[in-house]
């Protein structure tokens, strides 16, 4: 009976260990969220004063001609931003790992240098790219013409056609280290038995990669796809250093993140609108939320069961 | 084993979709957060009395300045500031700038979120004007000192109805091309004054194998700021066709705005190798190394060559049309100070904005600062042969100021950044000035009636 009713009370010591990280995540996450997902319904008229505004904001972003435009193309541009690291960065992380996993004396080695530009501020890594491409002082320029490609270089930053895939490429260099160090560290955890069965019945190292150690990480799979696409569609610093809040040249390097900002906090002589910017936000906020579901609905369930 | 690992990793999504939507939306997380706070707060030994109060005798008052002249840092930091301090040695000034593509937005965030400094670098008219109207600006009607100004010097910081000035006007800036008399010498060339001299110029130059123009675009606002209103003005006639577009009786897609893009299209091919990506300090650095010819800039750039060049500098004026043309010139109200409506120190502040006012402060700013021309009736002799050259010219040519900053930049889209965009893409090829002219011009129309 005692005990019983012991154990029926609430556990006190959980609340306990829970209540910190609670609390604070409430504080500095859960409300501020809560509170700019309230402000995209209102409306700021004069003096700083806010009313209600219902779903006003939303129909002014998606047909008002001054916020459709630039929030499609946006969105389009972050799809492309967002298909440049699946399909670079993501293999050759995963190239990478496999690589890694496979030993070697110099393997530690490679895996800080590889990881390393992870670690490094994004307005060094910006930076740093701008001279390298930079057309008058830059030495891509240079390298190109020593191998004799000279003439394929290009001012590949400024040109509409060209500037949102480099930055994007830019990107991919700087966190190729994350998707290597997931993939390498599922790897490394495959049992050796199954490989080793595997040589046994005379698989040769393509088919145990792709027939028993890929199956394998499939949930790394998902994880890394996933966390490249709230990562993605919530870039923003890299754009903004080396192209500005009018992520230029004629807005074709603007994503979610840099429309959200200009929106916001205004540019030269446009000024902020808050409620607006709230409202682009809130968008973002419901991609990334449909994407997560998407990911736990579809790909996690179904892994799930495959495992089992 | 699996499974718990699958939901601990799905805890960790989530964990960082909150933590990415938070930190992107919320609107208490500003960039403006990595900035060091302003330092509205006394300094630690006046610390101890509430702040708000004004501080008993003798204690010293901190007061700080916010800018978007991050250039200007050592001239307002071992010339200005020493002058005033000298006079009143019981205030501090710290001179705080933040970058100048940043400053608008960096210091409305600090104004809402109660962080700004004490005085406020007003950019001219609708940006200074919404922050007054906010309250975030202090009316200057009787500050002592704000009588030694003309109409036209407080135009741009004044309410449209004329009665309140809320920003101690500082300086225009002078619009014109710099050019490389060593380079100009070398092969017997002359200042151009007409578009046809001008572009053979830039001809004779490409054809001695010289870099003839040195800009680029992949800031943007040289193309508009440097570029088109720069020569625009001599192509709108002035102040005639800045006040016609606000009328409503002149449009973009008119032949003096379409001319002047067309012109920006017709410098493209002397400009440097890969000019769209070439940004803003790029362009100064490529000049200064003698490695351009002409460089389309205006006043502000003087103090920065005559340090950093290696050779003799000159200018010459906006082309004309043809030869004796009435000229005009872009003499831009650029700077102005205001306070900060919440500072605590506000009679300090004052003191520190009439000094601002007086004949002090102009000759002292002029001088320090050439390319920065006073705007108070205070007469100021120039040191600077430049700066002077440079201030010649309104005696012979008549000022106007740039046609998007008074009342047609108040609506969506911003005419302004449209203006940055569209001369960018000119210039790139990826637009031409028909469509740029028919673009701005529906832009305009969208929100401006008048149009």
């Amino acid at each position: 009976m005692q005990s019983s009713k012991r154990r029926s009370q609430i556990p006190v010591h959980v609340l306990v260990f829970l209540a910190p990280a609670v609390l604070l995540y409430t504080l500095f996450m859960v409300v501020p969220l809560i509170n700019s997902l309230r402000l995209s319904f209102f409306e700021i008229v004069n003096q700083n004063q806010q009313s209600f505004a219902g779903l006003q904001n939303y129909i002014k972003l998606f047909t008002d001609s001054n916020f459709a435009p630039f929030f499609w193309r946006a969105l389009r541009n972050n799809f492309i931003f967002f298909a440049v690291h699946m399909l670079v960065q993501n293999p050759i992380g995963l190239l990478l790992a496999a690589l890694l996993a496979e030993g070697g004396r110099v393997r530690d080695f490679f895996r800080t240098i590889i990881f390393m530009p992870t670690v490094l501020s994004v307005v060094i890594i910006g930076f740093v790219w701008q001279l390298i491409l930079n057309p008058l002082w830059g030495v891509a320029e240079s390298m190109l013409k020593a191998v004799g490609l000279g003439a394929w270089f290009g001012p590949w930053l400024g040109k509409p056609e060209t500037a949102l895939v480099t930055v994007a490429l830019i990107s991919v260099w700087q966190f190729v280290g994350i998707p290597m160090i997931l993939f390498y560290a599922a790897l490394i955890g495959i049992p050796d038995e199954l490989t080793e069965a595997a040589r046994v019945d005379g698989a040769t190292a393509w088919d145990t990669f792709w027939r028993v150690k890929f199956p394998l990480i499939l949930p790394t799979v998902g994880i890394v796809g996933i966390l490249t696409f709230v990562g993605n569609f919530n870039a923003f610093d890299l754009i903004y250093t080396m192209k500005g809040a009018n992520a230029g040249p004629d807005f074709s390097t603007d994503i979610m993140g840099t429309f959200f900002y200009r929106t916001f906090f205004g540019q030269q002589l446009q000024l902020g609108n808050p409620t607006m910017g709230a409202t682009v936000a809130a968008m973002m906020f419901l991609i990334i939320l449909a994407g997560v579901l998407i990911y736990m609905f579809l790909w996690a369930r179904r892994i799930q069961t495959y495992e089992m | 084993m699996r499974k718990l690992f699958t939901i601990v990793s799905l805890l960790v999504v989530l964990s960082f979709v909150l933590t990415a939507c938070g930190g992107g939306a919320a609107p208490t997380q500003a960039p403006a957060a990595t900035q060091p706070p302003a330092a509205t707060q006394p300094p630690a030994a006046t610390e101890a009395p509430a702040a708000t109060e004004p501080p008993a005798a003798g204690e010293k008052v901190t007061l700080t300045i916010e800018s978007w002249r991050n250039d200007d840092l050592s001239i307002w930091t071992d010339k200005i500031i020493p002058a005033f301090e000298a006079k009143y040695p019981n205030i501090h000034v710290v001179f705080a700038p933040s970058a100048p593509a940043e400053y608008n937005g960096v210091l409305n965030t600090k104004l809402q979120g109660g962080t700004a400094g004490d005085l406020i670098t007003c950019r001219p008219f609708d940006a200074s004007l919404e922050l007054f109207k906010q309250g975030y600006l202090t009316s200057l009607n009787d500050l002592p000192g704000i009588e030694n100004f003309g109409d036209v010097a407080k135009s741009a910081w004044i309410t449209d109805d004329n009665k309140d000035v809320f920003c101690v006007p500082m300086a225009s800036v002078i619009h014109g091309f710099f050019y490389n008399k060593d380079i100009f010498d070398k092969y017997g060339l002359q200042e151009p004054t007409t578009r046809e001299e001008f572009m053979n110029v830039l001809k004779t130059l490409k054809d001695k194998g010289e870099t003839p123009l040195v800009m680029g675009t992949a800031d943007q606002w040289e193309s508009a700021t440097m570029g088109f209103q720069n020569i625009g003005p001599n192509y709108w006639k002035g102040e005639e066709g800045r006040q016609a577009l606000i009328k409503g009786t002149a449009k973009f897609t008119d032949e003096p705005y379409v001319k002047t893009w067309q012109d920006l299209a017709d410098w493209a091919p002397y400009l440097p190798q890969g000019y769209e990506a070439e940004k803003y300090p790029d362009s100064q650095t490529l000049f200064t190394l003698g490695k351009g010819a002409i460089y389309p800039t205006g006043s502000w750039e003087i103090s920065q060559f005559e340090k950093d060049s290696g050779f003799n500098l000159g200018i010459f004026k906006p082309y004309v049309a043809n030869a004796g043309d009435q000229c005009y010139i872009s003499d831009h109200t650029d700077i102005a100070m205001g306070m900060n409506a919440k500072t605590p120190h506000a009679e300090e502040a004052k003191t520190f904005l009439s000094w601002v006012a007086s004949d002090e402060f102009a000759a002292l700013y002029a001088n320090a600062l050439p390319g920065f021309f006073p705007l108070s009736n205070a007469k100021v002799t120039l040191d600077d042969p430049l700066a002077n050259e440079f201030l010649s010219w309104r005696q012979e040519c008549k000022s106007t100021i740039r046609n998007s900053y008074q009342i047609l930049s108040r609506g969506e889209p911003n005419l302004e950044n449209e203006l940055w965009r569209v001369s960018a893409a000119v210039m790139n090829g990826s637009m031409t000035p028909e469509q740029a002219g028919q673009e701005v011009q529906t832009g305009l129309e969208k929100w401006y009636k008048p149009q």
